[in-house]
């Protein structure tokens, strides 16, 4: 399933890394199947990417592979990406919970890493984040998917700094008191340009970020504002 | 402002920091005119409450006059004279909603820290720990009281503030303790513990019914408070054997309800007290739960252990085979004080309890370091401090 994405940084550098790669794999190899033990196979499997490399002249792709096309679809499709799912539950009827995240320009007001984002006329938006080293990293998306105070899935769009895609469940629970968000973030995973900025936006812990975006969004909508404790957050 | 900050363990100092501002909407600002050290405060104090840092400002009970609210704060105006509870709660989430104040959803800015240790996190606090939301206590000439058009109760002018004062948390801390006994006519309550939680713990068992409270320390001017003021029946553990004692006195049944208000640096005579304080020193364990040992091996079948006492880490030697035999329910947690301030307010108005009865010392903010030296080691028979910010220093006819 991989994107047929040949590019100038897979193919091999020299010769001699392919017949080093093929030298050291087939000796792994030898060495793992010839102990007959859990340790052997280990060492017999991990030959295998060397082995790749050395008959290709790549290493072997994962996931979506070294290089990031910008169409969502090819990039995020199938199992594709970094997946982050969170959920959190608020004392809030659907509707208005509904209501707030679909206007995605209050989005920023708990997603930290947003600076801005403006629903363009065409039906679509476009997302401004702070990058690293203060760049701003901007990417359009559509909505692809939206079923009032149920659901409602979106998907960046060619062209963007970023290959992101994203879906939002409103579950009514607790007998209607309440209601259940869940989110389910995909982006490219850090290799290459896209990767690496969307990489940086969610930091090293994305589940924690999202999850930490979560709380305040809770919060805005129970309590009316984020607590704060001190000046500076 | 002046204000009373954590140093370090066993380092406590008066200084000027900048005064509090409006952060939030729901924000009030609050001109201390008297706040207590609480036994808790000692926690802080001895190093054993995880993520305090240098500078931080200390105290959790407090009350005041209003100087500025925010700007969606309709029910506070400047001038109201407020008692602060001491857990912030935001007043719309589900646990506020269920009457489980402390354990608002939306109130500890930190609460990711909470959830590491805990699993989730309960609310903020005032003045304690980073972990519990790190907002500045009122231990100072000003606070800031998130979310003050839910938390500060008002109080009428006819009253003290030393009467109402201890409403920010130890009687209804005291009082939550002895609700939770689910006691019921006839009941003989046992309280571990006669500091002010254990005092107002023995209080509020007979203002809710029980027969007989019996009282459990080992400082005789407590006990003497427990007797005089509280009526309880008083057992030194240092003189008698706590278990045979209780057992004797209850014909053989033991207690319907124990309540531990000692938490996780008890104090024991026997081999598991001196086991905890060993591991403790070493870092090898978290709390000392000599206390809750004891008040477990001594309920009877089917009882209530209830724990107002502080706990924060992993308990040894943990008896939860006894508590399962018999059959116990245990209660436990921080006071949901938004439940309990207005019904103890009416309960003082009737004159049906005065807190004021236990305080012992009366300082000013400047006084601090050394009063939590000399509440730490119960010196001068201290049993509860009570500063007046705007009250000058220290002297010895300051006492009562």
């Amino acid at each position: 399933m991989d994107a047929p994405a040949p590019g100038h940084r897979s193919i091999s550098l020299g010769d001699a890394e392919n017949w080093l790669a093929l030298g050291t794999g087939a000796l792994l190899l030898v060495i793992g199947a010839s102990r007959r033990s859990p340790f052997g196979a280990c060492l017999a499997v991990s030959s295998a990417p060397l082995l790749y490399r050395g008959i290709t002249g790549r290493w072997p792709t994962l996931a979506s592979g070294s290089l990031q096309p910008d169409r969502t679809e090819s990039a995020l499709g199938g199992g594709r990406g970094v997946h982050v799912r969170e959920s959190v539950r608020l004392d809030v009827p659907v509707a208005d919970v509904y209501r707030f995240w679909r206007r995605l320009d209050n989005l920023p007001r708990f997603m930290t890493h947003l600076d801005r984002v403006t629903e363009t006329p065409g039906g679509n938006s476009h997302w401004v984040a702070a990058g690293p080293a203060g760049l701003a990293v901007e990417w359009e998306a559509e909505v692809i998917n939206e079923i009032q105070d149920k659901l409602l899935a979106w998907r960046s769009l060619p062209g963007s700094d970023v290959v992101t895609a994203g879906s939002v469940n409103f579950d009514v629970v607790r007998g209607g008191r309440s209601t259940q968000v869940s989110v389910h973030l995909q982006y490219a995973p850090p290799a290459g340009r896209a990767g690496a900025l969307v990489a940086s936006l969610f930091g090293r812990a994305p589940s924690q970020t999202v999850r930490e975006d979560l709380r305040r969004f809770k919060q805005l909508l129970e309590a009316g504002e984020i607590p704060r404790a001190a000046a500076v957050a | 402002m002046r204000a009373v900050c954590w140093e370090g363990k066993g380092k406590i100092q008066v200084e000027t920091v900048p005064d509090p501002v409006i952060l939030n909407p729901r924000d009030a600002i609050i001109k201390v005119t008297a706040t207590a050290i609480c036994g808790s405060d000692l926690h802080l104090y001895n190093g054993y409450i995880p993520t305090m840092q240098k500078g931080d400002v200390l105290g959790h009970e407090f009350m005041g006059e209003v100087v500025d609210v925010g700007k969606d704060n309709h029910r506070l105006k400047v001038g109201d004279r407020v008692v602060v509870p001491f857990t912030i709660a935001c007043g719309h989430c589900y646990f506020c909603k269920e009457q489980l104040w402390s354990l608002c959803d939306n109130s500890n800015p930190n609460a990711w820290m909470a959830e590491k240790l805990y699993g989730y996190s309960g609310s903020g606090l005032f003045g304690y720990s980073h972990m519990y939301g790190g907002y500045p206590g009122g231990q100072a000439e000003y606070s800031r009281v998130p979310f003050a058009d839910i938390g500060p109760l008002k109080v009428p002018d006819n009253l003290t503030d030393e009467q109402v004062l201890f409403l920010s948390d130890i009687f209804p801390t005291g009082y939550m303790a002895a609700d939770n006994c689910q006691i019921t006519p006839g009941d003989t309550v046992a309280v571990w513990g006669c500091g002010p939680v254990g005092q107002f713990a023995i209080k509020s068992a007979y203002l809710l019914g029980a027969e007989r409270v019996i009282a459990i320390d080992r400082f005789p001017e407590r006990l003497a408070l427990a007797s005089s003021q509280g009526g309880a029946e008083t057992l030194n553990y240092e003189d008698v054997d706590v278990l045979d004692a209780l057992r004797q006195m209850t014909g053989g049944q033991g207690p319907d309800a124990c309540i531990d208000a000692v938490g996780l640096e008890a104090h024991g005579t026997t081999l598991d007290a001196w086991y905890d304080r060993a591991k403790t020193s070493m870092y090898l364990a978290t709390d000392r739960p000599h206390a809750l040992r004891q008040a477990i091996s001594a309920c009877r079948k089917g009882g209530t252990v209830s724990i107002p006492g502080v706990y924060g880490g992993w308990l040894d030697k943990f008896p939860l085979g006894a508590a399962f035999a018999k059959g116990l329910t245990l209660k436990m947690g921080q006071t949901h004080m938004h439940k309990y301030m207005p019904i103890l307010l009416e309960r003082i108005e009737r004159g049906e309890i005065d807190p004021s009865f236990i305080i012992t010392h009366r300082i000013g903010l400047e006084d601090a370091p050394e009063m939590y030296r000399t509440f730490r080691d119960k010196d001068d028979s201290c049993i509860k401090v009570v500063m007046k910010p705007g009250a000058p220093a220290f002297t010895d006819d300051g006492h009562t």
